[in-house]
């Protein structure tokens, strides 16, 4: 909690830098957790490396959460919780989008249970998850207008 | 359970919609089915009649404010909740809770999840025809209320966790009655599964019902009893330890069938290990010592010493004012509730209000798979599928 370790020799960032090594924008460390940065294109391609490889067997998704940083540009970052059941390990990934037109690939194709996350985030947030089978409100009533979770969203007064 | 035949077609189905107000639901769960007779074509679930902004609201409140909100999300494990947001803040500000006080919310986060397990065997007993386990189940559970309205006042939304330890000192002699407990509950646990375990009308429907692969629920992220009952051994407690668990000696319930009774089985034996927890708790908890770690800025000061030192009267007013400011950054703590992995997201942007507040709660993402569990199957197994996820909508929809 107090040192920062030398995060090269953490495996994941090791076995990341081999291999996919464009997808590491920026690492940090707080609290016991290693944060990697990954540039908005290159997020599919990792995770699909990140689930599949056997030596690091990212098999499970804890939860994709957004963070709007308004009026900070890039706007939204989303956070990847990733769990890797074999050795016991945790990651998480993030990714900055824009707030013009926030959108990404899903990353239902590698973990399924994206779908409802992708959903909920979607519905609070407003940004758009490409290929999602059913990308609508959930936890709002459909002809909602505006993504109250936003910063910029009233907490009070008439819309 | 083989998977029925069904005749597709617009002409041939109905879509029932069962909810959102249904008492097998377990809360205002809303699931359109398209039926062919019995057999379940498709199953769409629709959430978001209990949405209330809790994770916006907290964005609202100070840090200590915001652990109030957290008990009304799983509502019938608040202290877990409580538990999962005051970790989190803590490992965001870095400060360490005294053994006593860990020790203390162990016991209680162990009774609660007793307590929710056993809001659970009755309502899914119950569910499926088998009425008196909901009183007796209820019957223990009073006794677990009365402890925590003993501790913190409330019997139910306790708020007893603060950061850095406990709200309260606990009055004595609570632990004569978690003794009262310890005697009493296992006969207890021992009757109800002499009314299920070998029940032939149990068996029949909750074997091979709602069957739920191990690759299928890692696949949907599901967590705690359901994922165990699929053989896959993944427990917060044990993989990623916290709050002292590392020093109690339990199993872990895991079971290889996958089906709504492997499940069950699972979670009986869960409650049987928290009593051994509970038990371990009650011996290592010292007669004496602080329950609030000792960090004068974050941590309210002792209140005779708050009327009596100048310096402490000042934590006070800029404590209970401003609040507490943590460092920017953001920390992910998962616990094992009742229902699973629950973890609390807390990002902070150096002041006293948390500028997101996201709780990943474990009947979410497990209600993903209630539609793997029951289409093409029969429509009275949906009632067991939904009861034996044990899904509370308060944490579904926050």
């Amino acid at each position: 909690m107090t040192d920062t370790p030398d995060l090269e020799k953490n495996l994941n960032v090791a076995r990341i830098r081999a291999s996919h090594p464009e997808s590491i924008a920026d690492l940090m460390w707080f609290r016991g957790e290693l944060t990697i940065i990954v540039p908005r294109e290159h997020l599919l391609t990792l995770v699909q490396f990140l689930a599949s490889d056997p030596e690091l067997s990212f098999t499970y998704l804890s939860d994709v959460t957004a963070v709007d940083r308004f009026p900070i540009e890039p706007r939204f970052e989303l956070n990847y919780h990733l769990l890797s059941m074999s050795r016991r390990d945790a990651l998480r990934l993030r990714v900055r989008l824009p707030g013009e037109s926030p959108a990404i690939e899903s990353v239902m194709p590698v973990w399924p249970t994206a779908n409802w996350h992708e959903r909920e985030i979607f519905d609070l947030f407003g940004i758009r998850f490409e290929g999602h089978p059913n990308l609508r409100r959930m936890l709002l009533p459909d002809d909602w207008e505006g993504h109250p979770l936003r910063k910029d969203y009233p907490t009070e007064g008439p819309r | 359970m083989t998977t029925v035949q069904t005749a597709i077609g617009p002409e041939k189905t109905m879509v029932l919609n069962m909810g959102p107000q249904h008492p097998s639901t377990h809360g205002v769960l809303r699931v359109l089915l398209e039926l062919d007779g019995e057999n379940v074509v498709t199953a769409n679930v629709d959430i978001g009649y209990l949405h209330t902004g809790i994770e916006k609201t907290a964005e609202a409140l100070t840090y200590s404010q915001a652990i109030t909100i957290t008990d009304r999300m799983d509502y019938l494990a608040p202290l877990s909740n409580n538990l999962a947001y005051c970790l989190a803040v803590e490992k965001l500000l870095g400060i360490e809770v005294p053994k006593r006080a860990q020790y203390i919310r162990v016991l209680l986060t162990e009774l609660t999840r007793i307590g929710s397990h056993l809001v659970w065997l009755g309502t899914h007993a119950i569910d499926l025809g088998a009425m008196s386990v909901f009183l007796y189940c209820f019957r223990e559970r009073e006794e677990l209320l009365k402890i925590f309205e003993m501790v913190s006042g409330q019997r139910m939304m306790t708020s007893y966790f603060r950061i850095g330890g406990l709200a309260l000192e606990p009055p004595t002699g609570w632990t004569d009655r978690v003794q009262k407990i310890l005697n009493t509950f296992p006969s207890r646990f021992d009757e109800y599964e002499d009314l299920l375990t070998k029940n032939r009308i149990w068996l029949a429907r909750t074997q091979g019902v709602g069957m739920l692969s191990a690759e299928d629920a890692i696949a949907f992220g599901v967590s705690g009893p359901s994922l165990r009952g699929s053989g896959v051994n993944y427990d917060v407690r044990k993989y990623f330890p916290y709050s002292s668990y590392e020093e109690f000696d339990f199993k872990v319930a895991v079971r290889t069938e996958g089906d709504c009774y492997a499940r069950y089985m699972c979670r009986v034996m869960e409650m049987r290990e928290s009593l051994k927890i509970v038990k371990q708790a009650l011996e290592k908890i010292p007669a004496e010592g602080p329950i609030k770690a000792d960090a004068p800025g974050i941590v309210a000061p002792q209140r005779e010493r708050m009327k009596t030192e100048m310096e402490s009267l000042i934590y006070h007013f800029k404590i209970y004012t401003e609040g507490f400011a943590p460092p920017p950054g953001e920390v992910y703590q998962r616990i094992e509730s009742p229902r699973g992995e629950l973890g609390c997201f807390i990002a902070s942007d150096g002041s006293p209000k948390p500028y997101r507040m996201r709780m990943r709660t474990p009947s979410f993402v497990n209600l993903q798979a209630l539609q793997k569990m029951v289409e093409g199957h029969l429509i009275a197994d949906v009632i067991a599928s939904i009861g034996t996820l044990d899904i509370v909508l308060g944490e579904i929809d926050r």
